[in-house]
């Protein structure tokens, strides 16, 4: 079993995505290569489904993301981009298929805080912060370290911790909103805010959904350089509808479609494919 | 603003009390009530205009042990956002648990005068205590069921409920279901607790007549002190970063699993101990009633209870003893003057509370609504506007 996984693409869609890839340029055909050898993964899908009430959210997704990486998931509503994020995250179970996480731990098997204490963190879609707690607070409760109950009953703020804080809050640029409610920050703010969250977890893979959606213009721009900023030192995955900021973030682009992967490649590549610019134009 | 620098270099204690200037109010209320109530009550003459009368010691007694109780759901509700709409059961048990003890201490003065075993199991020509019976003729024994039991339940109901996710409305059901559960157990003679008549014709406690002036004001201080405590601890928790997350939890569950928390522990915790604060509610409001039935564990208490914390204003705890305080002075009142109305009353209360004040009464007060960043009036416009647009 662990044979097939390691060596052979598990299934025929897969197989013509190379093909073409072949054609197409070397950046896929390394990206074949590198799928023989799961060990540099930090992040391995392999062959994953899932139906809820036979529909087909995800149909035989694989994909790769070497640690290190910032990897751009795009697709039209309905690709499955958001059950992806949830089979990752553990509140999903898969039907079918292996997700790894740095090629050994079994993700499939694990509930949302075991992963996240794992070091994956994820930010939703729509911002998801405690409104009812200070910026301070938001970022306190993300820190890294105990999370057992008794653990949180009896503890104090260290030094240490203040000052990763502290630091936090200059990368996302929210130093002057410190005190603030989270409740009463911009819609940007927030996203920013969660961001982070993420960051205070110390995660080594980073799954970002929509982070630039409802932003303004300049608010997109300052996270695109936030999110380049992270990546340096973390993976990144950034699910992401908006094209420009997707070119922004200057990476490789994995093209999801009905549940599976469409193309691969950078930005300027998969635009250029016919198929991606028929699922994205022709309906 | 905080400043957090400042704030966590104090003891923790003596840091959070001083911020809380609806506990500090609360806290010397009780000390100052625990003292000159039985003053006012035990060595003033009766014909004293301040004389307290018995009965009042024992009404307000009561209204101690209500506030406990509201303190104790307000503790999961205002702060986890866990609705229970059957404390009254933990209540219950408590209650059960102090009625058990004291009906031990009759001894052979019942109308049986069997040494062994209360009226009611004589009368159902039982010949021997069941075992679940023993140790009550110990206090010490009867006060740790008082809270141990209603945490056991608590905690083996929450770990159940939790763990497979059971939130919002569907919690409440249950709850209700559990409550429910226990009223028609209780209500069966072979259970063995008194059936429908409960346990009742209590006689003395620790050796002091409960109808003595002296046990009623003991009563009432140790109603007092125990209302302190356990608002120190309620406070303490939410206080802590345990409260924070609890908090956290009620606002957006999903991010604090995905944050890394295990939200069901934290949950099961604060059910747990809100439990036994409630079991303990439920220690000190028998012997002060005399009486413990199965009417305790009624479904509609238990929402009455949910009505107390939102008069008073969820989420601040004092909130809650305070519109324990309101609504059941309102209720003796009623059903004192115009009996038919009260229920009208309850539910117009309910109404106008949930359009008009949703921070209760306590968020009317500028002085403690301002905190949460609305007032009375503004809350009032909210509301009036929203309703304009719809």
């Amino acid at each position: 079993m662990s044979n097939v996984i390691a060596n052979a693409p598990s299934n025929a869609d897969t197989m013509t995505l190379e093909k073409e890839g072949a054609e197409n340029g070397p950046a896929v055909m390394a990206d074949a290569q590198r799928k023989s050898n799961r060990s540099e993964t930090i992040l391995y899908v392999d062959g994953v489904s899932v139906t809820f009430d036979g529909f087909r959210a995800l149909n035989n997704l694989s994909f790769y993301v070497e640690p290190g990486e910032l990897r751009a998931i795009i697709g039209p509503n309905g690709a499955g981009k958001t059950t992806m994020m949830d089979i990752i995250t553990g509140k999903t179970r898969p039907d079918t298929g292996d997700v790894l996480f740095k090629s050994e731990t079994d993700l499939t098997k694990m509930d949302e805080a075991d992963i996240a204490n794992l070091g994956i963190g994820r930010k939703f879609q729509k911002p998801t912060v405690f409104e009812s707690h200070t910026v301070f607070d938001n970022l306190l409760l993300a820190c890294s370290g105990g999370r057992g109950v008794f653990n949180a009953l009896f503890h104090r703020l260290s030094g240490a911790e203040k000052a990763r804080i502290d630091k936090t809050l200059t990368t996302i640029m929210l130093d002057d909103k410190r005190d603030e409610m989270a409740a009463n920050l911009s819609h940007g703010q927030k996203q920013w805010l969660e961001i982070g969250m993420l960051l205070m977890q110390e995660p080594e893979l980073l799954l970002v959904d929509e982070p630039v959606a409802g932003m303004t213009d300049s608010e997109t721009e300052e996270t695109a350089k936030l999110l380049r900023a992270i990546a340096k030192e973390y993976s990144v995955v950034v699910v992401e509808h908006d094209m420009e900021f997707v070119r922004d973030l200057d990476c490789k682009v994995t093209v999801l479609h009905e549940g599976s992967v469409l193309a691969e490649g950078r930005l300027d590549h998969v635009q250029k494919d016919p198929r991606v610019i028929e699922v994205y134009l022709g309906r | 603003m905080t400043d957090y620098s400042q704030k966590y270099k104090m003891t923790p204690v003596v840091g959070w009390l001083l911020q809380d200037r609806g506990g500090m109010i609360l806290l010397a209320i009780l000390i100052a009530a625990s003292i000159l109530i039985p003053i006012c009550s035990l060595l003033l003459p009766q014909s004293s205009a301040f004389h307290v009368p018995t009965w009042m010691v024992s009404l307000l007694g009561k209204y101690l042990c209500y506030a406990l109780l509201a303190l104790s759901v307000d503790l999961i509700w205002g702060f986890c956002g866990i609705l229970s709409l059957g404390h009254g059961a933990f209540f219950a048990l408590g209650g059960y648990a102090m009625g058990m003890y004291l009906m031990r201490q009759i001894g052979d003065r019942g109308v049986y005068g069997n040494p062994d075993l209360p009226d009611f199991m004589v009368f159902l020509n039982w010949t021997e205590l069941p075992w679940y019976w023993y140790g009550f003729d110990m206090f010490w024994f009867a006060i740790v069921m008082a809270m141990f039991v209603p945490g056991l339940l608590a905690f083996v109901f929450g770990f159940l409920a939790f763990r497979s996710r059971v939130t919002g409305v569907y919690l409440s059901i249950i709850t209700q279901a559990m409550t429910y559960a226990l009223l028609l157990a209780f209500f069966r003679n072979d259970m063995g607790f008194g059936g429908n008549n409960g346990l009742t014709d209590f006689k003395d406690l620790l050796g002091y007549s409960l109808q003595s002036d002296g046990t009623r004001a003991g009563l009432f201080v140790a109603s007092c002190v125990f209302l302190g405590l356990c608002y120190i601890v309620a406070r303490g928790i939410t206080q802590s970063r345990l409260g924070k997350v609890l908090i956290a939890i009620r606002d957006a569950e999903s991010r604090v699993r995905f944050t890394g928390y295990r939200v069901e522990y934290y949950k099961l915790f604060v059910f747990t101990v809100s439990a036994v604060m409630a079991g303990i509610a439920g220690a000190l409001y028998v012997p002060q009633v005399g009486i413990i039935n199965p009417g305790e564990f009624a479904p509609a208490l238990s929402i009455e209870i949910v009505i107390w914390v939102a008069v008073g204003g969820r989420g601040t705890l004092y909130g809650a003893v305070l519109g324990a305080f309101i609504v059941n002075y309102a209720k003796t009142f009623f059903t004192g003057v115009m009996p038919d109305f009260w229920l009208f009353f309850l539910g117009g209360l309910f109404i106008a509370v949930t359009l008009f004040l949703p921070k209760g009464v306590i968020g009317a007060v500028p002085a403690f609504g301002s905190a949460n960043g609305q007032s009375f009036l503004s809350g009032v416009r909210k509301r009036l506007n929203a309703g304009g647009k719809a």
